[in-house]
């Protein structure tokens, strides 16, 4: 028996964002993966709960006219990672889904709770930056959408404003057309763990394929929240796609990433596995995109 | 503290009962159904000892709210065999042909995890399968 | 038809597959009251005072028993037969509440209550006031003067230091042209996982206590119960039904005593303790954390002149079964190699941690990690093949231990060896293996290890079983050695089978114990089950089969002598006279002499034997990731002749499995500035999945035991003592790094290999 005093069920957005207004103190439950699991902790003990995994508008995988890539909040990891359009656009983030947990907690887990819940070893955290994701969120004045660089607050808090809920998780076609990447998810264990540093990069070649375009590379345990390392991705724009390039870029990575010591690792082994990671997933990205990467 | 009435398909039968909003499926099963192959190894959704499927989905029934099966159907290691055989389900003889049964306390959740696997339909590798019953 | 030697299916395997098998929260009535422990959060210290008004006010709590309530009776709790001798007893310094915590989270009150909410409220508004002392959580530490004390009768909090040698050290180390290897290796703190908690409940009745519980050792903790509240043995009664795991573990007296107290202080409804997943990490029993010292002279061809160990077990916060487990690595470590001279010295200490007691293989792993280990560091100096190297140290055929009268009849590690190095392909894997560069390498690696059956002649070997002639010709076998996982009812369901002469459906394995109707005998632990139940359905199913042919004589006129039982039928001269139905029907309901036909007897073993085997690994190093890929793995054992190869090999697999959790992820950690557990939860703490194995060969050298009725010997705790070893050695032939401590996580490797220069940050 989980403690807590009140469970407010919505089965509809206008639903939720009415309770959301009611009941202001009241914690919002998905796929509750997070948030049970607290509650059994005895941290949020006897406080009101505001269920909106019944809002069946908000599952499923949509292609907007305009090319936007629409995920609706409460889409399981696993209807994320096995779905076609995400397979066919961002395979990436499917990807990255499909490194959560097991599949039992992949069936539970949404992808709108992997990203409000402010957590920087969220596996789609960071590849959603990686893509320039934007939030989409509901609220009584209507709809907002949040560019993903601005979602997070600090660590374990998110741009969700009172009487608001995640709608979606939309990628603009301008942020994956052309682009290729690869998640580096690096963990104790190969299934069942949460991240010690993960890694996301996506690249668009030039059309000669002999440079990198454009270069984004995301970082989820480098920082208190999921993050851009920018000074890396403009050490590597219209840099020519070669070894030389890529070791550039993981060296320039160091101005970027202050992960702290914990007892789970010490910031010196994240700092490495940072560039590690990189040349790696920035070798694959290239691969993936058409660069030829002689000697790699 | 809330009550809900709710109607589901449980093994098979539909069943309507009142629940504390406050309960895990887990609780559900156990101690309103006596459906006690549903274990408890951790509460929270670590182990998969607490496994069920709901609409043909496994979950961790220790980390899932019982209102929410509310209108769904739920399958558990007792509804698995044969109603008018009693011949156990082929998932459950391979466990048992093939020693894969110890302790046989987390038996029922691993059970559920291969149905579901079964269930998808998919032709899946050693290598996948065995991805799935443990976790990538 | 023989009924030992094959694979017939799990007499439990459809219940459990059909989730209708009974564990303990299956069979607690549902009116039972929950307790709930309050827990110190400090590693050390002493309770000033404990403020229970306010939880006493909430809605639902029945009853608060803090340490200053509780009586006084010190116990013991290891799950170890009691002894008549008092220098041989168990160290009694538990009692059921504490008001001197000695380490994070010890028991300081508990709450009973209505329902888990309350009892959970309930603990959150008890406030406790502690004077606090300086804490220890290393045995090195711990050791030094002036270190915090936490047992007053135990300076350095040394619980014991034991100590041997044989030979004439200083002359042996004289011999000129020595080579010497002197080396720290060390192993860490575990705990056994079973996904089954600890849980029990109990309840009064008459003048007893009954307590149900997930436990190994019913009997045992029947004693232990009696000793913590002061009432007679014979006043309590432990059920125990199918468990979820033990490994060890649930062979200790663990939150029993505590629940059957709280029991007699309610209405009469029972009181549930059901231990959460993060307790079980910490509150229960963990395996002993080892540092070794080793050193070992050798001579230029690799042959071993003079060997020494320091061992430090980690005792944590109290004794537990004490300084067991490090002596039984001493013997591991002299009896692996002998050679002409060696010296030992362990100690086993007291640290602000959870207490250490039993765990699969006993001391075992530890003291393998760090010879094995050794002995490959050694070969790395010689240049010379591990298997030569320890072809030409290890135990030889026909060494007799004297004080077990073990002895190693076959060559059995030769045989096992030479198994697995065909499974591996060790010979061009470790030729391919050597010498390598670049990132990513292989290598091959081996160890190998012995280990004891069941306890004689350290402690007491007895056990009590009763064989019962059903009506119908089946055959009821009631014993007192429990079915933990490991299959042993199917093993005992094939030996009554083979010894009383009825096909295995005939035969009925009680599974369930209960101190109020199963006669003494000690449960499950140090891999006893099937080499002790041996003697006992030896013992007990000929005296069985003699009144069964007795009473057939009389039915028959024929003399007993001339009849036999074979495959349920009673025959004469190889004609069937009667079926044992026909019989056994006769015999109960018999008009003129009724006899329901039983046997029981107290069966005392007073042999031990060898058990023998290695393990041989293959993996893949990347070496900028630090990250180690187990590819292939295989044990080999000669456990003696095989009852069941299926069930056997499965046994295989799950130490194995444990095995690989150690060498690779599992550690439990502690916060240095509080001693508070950082990562006891299922998450945190990195046992190994099935994606981290490869598949697992099982490979069995069948070679009788002598001293066994059935020809077998141990198999239950062997599987896990070899892979870790096996493992490392394996990365030190990919990279040539050593590797001296487990587990070997990224982390670990990132320090090595920094060290070595093959990564640069």
């Amino acid at each position: 028996m989980f403690d807590f005093s009140a469970l407010y069920e919505a089965y509809s957005v206008r639903e939720a964002v009415a309770l959301r207004q009611e009941h202001p103190e009241a914690k919002i439950i998905a796929g509750g993966s997070d948030q049970l699991v607290k509650l059994r902790d005895g941290k949020l003990a006897g406080c009101e709960l505001i269920s909106i995994y019944t809002i069946e508008e908000l599952r499923g995988v949509s292609l907007g006219e305009d090319g936007t890539l629409r995920i609706g909040a409460l889409t399981s990891f696993t209807d994320v990672s096995e779905n076609e359009l995400i397979e066919r656009l961002v395979p990436v983030l499917g990807y990255a889904a499909g490194q959560v947990g097991g599949p039992q907690v992949r069936n539970i887990g949404t992808i709108g709770g992997n990203v409000s819940n402010g957590v920087t070893s969220a596996d789609t955290g960071a590849t959603l930056l990686a893509w320039d994701a934007v939030m989409e969120l509901a609220g009584p004045e209507g709809t907002r959408k949040v560019p993903s660089a601005q979602w997070y607050i600090r660590a374990g808090q998110v741009d969700i404003r009172p009487g608001e809920i995640l709608t979606a998780v939309t990628i603009p076609k301008g942020a994956y057309e052309g682009y290729s990447g690869w998640y580096m998810k690096y963990a104790m264990r190969n299934a069942m763990d949460i991240a010690t540093l993960g890694c996301s990069v996506n690249v668009r070649l030039t059309a000669d394929k002999a440079a990198f375009q454009d270069v984004r590379i995301a970082y989820g345990v480098a920082g208190p929240v999921p993050m851009r390392a920018e000074t890396a991705e403009a050490a590597g724009r219209g840099q020519p796609v070669s070894p030389e390039t890529i070791e550039r870029v993981a060296q320039a990575v160091g101005e970027d990433v202050h992960p702290r010591t914990s007892w789970r690792a010490k910031a010196e082994f994240r700092g490495y596995l940072a560039q590690e990671l990189l040349r790696r997933c920035l070798t694959q990205s290239a691969k993936r995109a058409g660069g030829v990467l002689h000697g790699v | 503290m809330g009550f809900k009435t709710i109607t589901f398909t449980l093994n098979g039968r539909e069943r309507t009962c009142s629940v504390d909003v406050r309960m895990s499926l887990t609780e559900l099963l156990r101690e309103e159904f006596g459906l006690t192959s549903v274990k408890t190894g951790c509460e929270v959704g670590e182990c998969g000892a607490c496994c069920v499927l709901v609409d043909g989905r496994a979950y961790n029934s220790c980390i899932y709210l019982a209102v929410w099966v509310d209108g769904k159907s739920v399958l558990t290691v007792e509804g698995l065999r044969g109603p008018a055989t009693g011949q156990l389900h082929p998932i459950q003889q391979a466990f048992v042909d093939e020693a894969a049964v110890q302790c046989g306390f987390c038996t029922p959740g691993i059970i559920m995890t291969a149905v579901e696997l079964i269930g998808t339909g998919k032709t899946q590798s050693a290598k996948r399968a065995g991805g799935v019953l443990h976790g990538v | 038809m023989d009924a030992v030697g094959v694979s017939m299916k799990r007499v439990d395997g459809p219940d459990k597959a059909m989730g209708r098998a009974k564990y303990t929260a299956d069979l607690i009535s549902r009116d039972a009251l929950v307790a709930k422990v309050f827990r110190s959060t400090v590693a050390n210290g002493r309770v000033l005072s404990l403020d229970i008004s306010e939880a006493a006010k909430v809605p639902g709590v029945e009853r608060i028993v803090t340490c200053f309530d509780v009586p006084r009776y010190y116990f013991p709790t290891a799950g170890h037969p009691w002894s008549t001798d008092p220098a041989h007893q168990d160290v009694a310094d538990r009692l059921l509440l504490t008001d001197r915590p000695l380490y994070y989270g010890d028991d300081v009150a508990a709450v009973i209550a209505e329902d888990e909410i309350a009892a959970k409220r309930a603990l959150r508004l008890i406030k406790a006031e502690y004077e606090t002392y300086p804490f220890v959580l290393d045995p090195l530490e711990a050791i030094k003067e002036g270190a915090p004390q936490l047992h007053p009768d135990n300076p350095n909090n040394i619980l014991k230091h034991t100590s041997g040698s044989a030979g004439d050290w200083d002359k042996a180390i004289a011999e000129p042209g020595l080579l010497c290897l002197d080396k720290w290796y060390e192993t860490p703190i575990v705990q056994h996982c079973h996904i089954e908690n600890h849980i029990c409940c109990a309840w009064t009745e008459g003048r007893k206590i009954a307590v149900l519980s997930s436990t190994q050792i019913p009997h045992i903790v029947r004693r232990c119960v009696g000793q913590a509240l002061g009432r007679p043995w014979g006043e309590i009664r432990v059920i125990k039904p199918y468990i979820g795991g033990g490994f060890g573990n649930k062979q200790d007296a663990l939150y029993e005593p505590l629940c059957a107290y709280l029991a007699t202080l309610t209405d009469g409804r029972p009181v549930k303790l059901d231990v959460s997943r993060e307790e079980t990490f910490v509150n229960n029993r963990v395996r002993h954390g080892g540092k070794f010292h080793l050193i070992t002279y050798f001579r230029r061809d690799g042959t071993f002149v003079a060997r020494q160990m320091e061992e430090y077990s980690q005792q944590g916060a109290y004794t537990s079964h004490g300084h067991s487990t490090a002596a039984k690595a001493t013997n591991g470590f002299v009896q692996m190699y002998p050679c002409e001279a060696y010296r030992f010295d362990a100690y086993s200490v007291y640290t602000n941690t959870p207490t250490a007691g039993a765990m699969r293989a006993y001391g075992m792993p530890q003291v393998s990690f760090a010879m094995e280990s050794h002995v490959d560091d050694i070969a790395k100096m010689l240049g010379m093949s591990p298997i030569a190297l320890r072809d030409k140290n290890r135990m030889p055929v026909g060494y007799r231990d004297a004080f077990t009268g073990n002895v190693n009849w076959q060559d059995s590690h030769g045989q096992c060896m030479e198994k697995a190095m065909e499974y591996i392909g060790w010979q061009e894997k470790y030729k391919a293996c050597q010498n390598q560069t670049g990132p990513v390498r292989r290598g091959v690696g081996m160890a190998i290890f012995w280990y004891n059956t069941a306890v004689w002649p350290i402690s007491l070997e007895a056990t009590t079983s009763r064989m019962m002639l059903n009506q119908d010709g089946s055959v009821q076998y009631m014993c007192a050695e429990t079915e933990i996982g490991q299959g042993a009812d199917t093993a005992y369901t094939q030996m009554v089978a083979q010894t009383v002469g009825v096909p295995v459906e005939k035969v009925h394995v009680v599974t369930c114990q209960d101190t109020d109707v199963t006669g003494y005998g000690t449960g499950a632990y140090a891999s006893r089950q099937t080499y002790v139940e041996g003697f006992a359905i030896a013992n007990v199913g000929r005296q069985f089969r003699e009144k069964i042919l007795a009473y057939a004589s009389w039915l028959t006129k024929i003399p007993a002598e001339e009849l036999d039982l074979r495959d349920g039928n009673i025959v004469s001269q190889g004609e069937k006279v009667m079926t044992l139905e026909a019989l056994a029907t006769e015999a109960t309901y018999s008009m003129e002499r009724a006899a329901y036909i039983t046997a029981e007897d107290t069966t005392q073993v007073k042999s031990n034997a060898y058990s023998f085997g290695c393990s041989f690994a293959e993996v893949e190093v990347d070496i900028p990731l630090c990250k180690v890929k187990v590819l292939n793995i295989v044990n080999v054992h000669d456990c003696g002749t095989l009852i069941n190869p299926q069930l056997a090999q499965a046994q295989v697999h799950g130490g194995m499995s444990m095995s690989i959790g150690y060498a690779m992820g599992e550690e439990l950690k502690f916060d240095e500035k509080t001693g508070r557990p950082l990562n006891n939860n299922l998450l945190d703490y990195k046992i190994s999945t099935a994606m981290d194995h490869p598949d697992l060969g099982a490979l069995f050298v069948e070679n009788p035991e002598p001293t066994s009725p059935f020809g077998t010997k141990a198999l239950g705790e062997p599987p896990a003592v070899s892979p870790a070893p096996a493992i490392r050695n394996a990365v030190l032939q990919a990279t040539g790094v050593e590797i001296d401590r487990l587990p070997m996580t990224p982390h670990v490797l990132f320090e090595r290999f920094r060290e070595e220069g093959l990564i640069h940050v």
